[in-house]
């Protein structure tokens, strides 16, 4: 399973560095996002609001519903699912690897994120640092659990619209355990209850996964 | 078929997708070594019997056993490891490289990379090794899927019009190539509009139509 799950992630982000979809389409559509949300707030709102980290876990939803189905794309074309489908590889593997990989440009992406958070938000950097262990564990689980509903509304008509609709309610605690893990980051509080419930879902979502995927990918 | 090894053996074999019979009562027995032209019209069920000894539909009803496992009961992700398909939609990930679609394939499948150079060598792939795959045209493709199944030396190759998009030599080639595999002892089942031309291949030939067999020249 591991050795799938290896072998599956470094195909995925080899492709990626290959086709530079990550660099020159969804970063670049994430931070006008997050710009966009800036100039919403208004310029003199914007240093001291505190939707800061809530705005950041919304461009962050966007751009993994983006991923999410460009990851699914490269295998549902039919000629490549069916020779994939022969190869016979592990199910399970096949989930964590996807996920890995997702995990891995989802941080990547979250860090840019945050950089432009700090600048065009006037985040806290302090604060934002102290966040970055929760944002890593909810994009992590965001990227299992959007590698398993995209798994779900791959294939069928609008695969693009489908995935934030069943998703939603697998992203919905992870955008509030979050948002208010960040806040407490940037302005005190609890942030060890936020951070137990992220590792939760992040470990249920890994589970269901690996005993689903299989069952989603015969159906 | 008596004599040799039973590799495929469907009997009142139906399948079922949607509401829709792709396939409705077919019997099939085929030997190992055996080589057999499935043809018939489009629509006629070709790609439908293919993907059925690939497992990749499942069995309706009837029953069904590929390389002594049975679709309807058995473990069908190993059956898959067993048999070689080259579909007619492509096979790869177009942003890899035919190197990398190797690789991978050959990692997945625990064989040895240094199979691969060999088998692009066979297909007359050895000078494209680092072009993407989307770079490659259609029957250089098809050669890369040939490369891709030769590394997997298959017990069943399960072709689906694999004559399309290619030139005369690549015919030519291809026929070649399949009078080896039937040679080496593995089976071969090929989807076609048209039968083979090789004066080297005398396969049998299976009419399908809705879905049924119509001609068997067994």
């Amino acid at each position: 399973m591991i050795r799938t799950a290896l072998l599956v992630a470094a195909k995925d982000l080899r492709i990626e560095l290959r086709s530079r979809v990550l660099l020159w389409q969804v970063v670049p559509f994430g931070v006008m996002a997050l710009l966009l949300s800036g100039l919403a707030l208004g310029p003199t709102h914007a240093g001291h609001s505190s939707a800061g980290p809530g705005l950041f876990y919304l461009v962050m939803l966007f751009v993994a519903l983006l991923m999410i189905n460009r990851s699914q794309s490269l295998e549902s074309r039919p000629g490549t699912k069916a020779s994939i489908a022969t190869l016979g590889l592990d199910p399970a593997g096949i989930f964590l690897g996807k996920s890995l990989a997702l995990a891995l440009e989802l941080w990547v992406t979250g860090v840019v994120l945050l950089a432009g958070a700090v600048l065009v938000l006037h985040t806290a950097l302090a604060g934002a640092l102290t966040a970055l262990p929760s944002i890593a564990i909810g994009l992590a689980a965001m990227a299992c659990a959007g590698t398993l509903y995209g798994a779900l509304s791959t294939g069928g008509d609008g695969a693009a619209t489908l995935l934030p609709v069943l998703a939603l309610p697998a992203f919905a605690p992870l955008l509030i355990a979050g948002e208010r893990s960040f806040s407490a980051a940037l302005h005190g509080g609890a942030l060890w209850e936020w951070w137990v419930i992220l590792v939760v879902a992040l470990v249920a979502y890994l589970a269901v996964g690996v005993l689903l995927y299989g069952v989603l990918e015969e159906s | 078929m008596t004599g040799a090894v039973e590799v495929v053996r469907l009997r009142d074999a139906v399948v079922v997708a949607n509401g829709f019979p792709l396939l409705s009562g077919v019997d099939l027995s085929l030997g190992a070594g055996s080589l057999c032209v499935v043809t018939g019209a489009n629509g006629a069920g070709k790609t439908s019997l293919l993907r059925l000894l690939a497992g990749l539909v499942s069995l309706t009803s009837g029953s069904a056993t590929v390389a002594g496992i049975d679709l309807a009961n058995g473990d069908l992700r190993q059956l898959r490891r067993r048999v070689g398909w080259l579909g007619h939609e492509g096979s790869f990930y177009d942003d890899l490289s035919v190197q990398e679609n190797l690789t991978f394939a050959a990692r997945a499948l625990e064989r040895p990379v240094r199979d691969i150079g060999p088998a692009l060598e066979r297909v007359g792939l050895e000078h494209r090794t680092d072009t993407t795959t989307k770079q490659l045209s259609a029957g250089q493709r098809r050669r890369l899927g040939l490369a891709w199944l030769l590394i997997r030396r298959p017990e069943l190759w399960l072709l689906d019009e694999p004559y399309a998009s290619l030139d005369d030599s690549g015919r030519e080639f291809f026929d070649d190539l399949l009078v080896d595999v039937v040679a080496s002892g593995a089976s071969v089942v090929v989807s076609a509009h048209d039968q083979l031309r090789s004066a080297a291949l005398t396969p049998r030939t299976i009419v399908l139509a809705g879905g049924r067999v119509i001609g068997d020249d067994r």
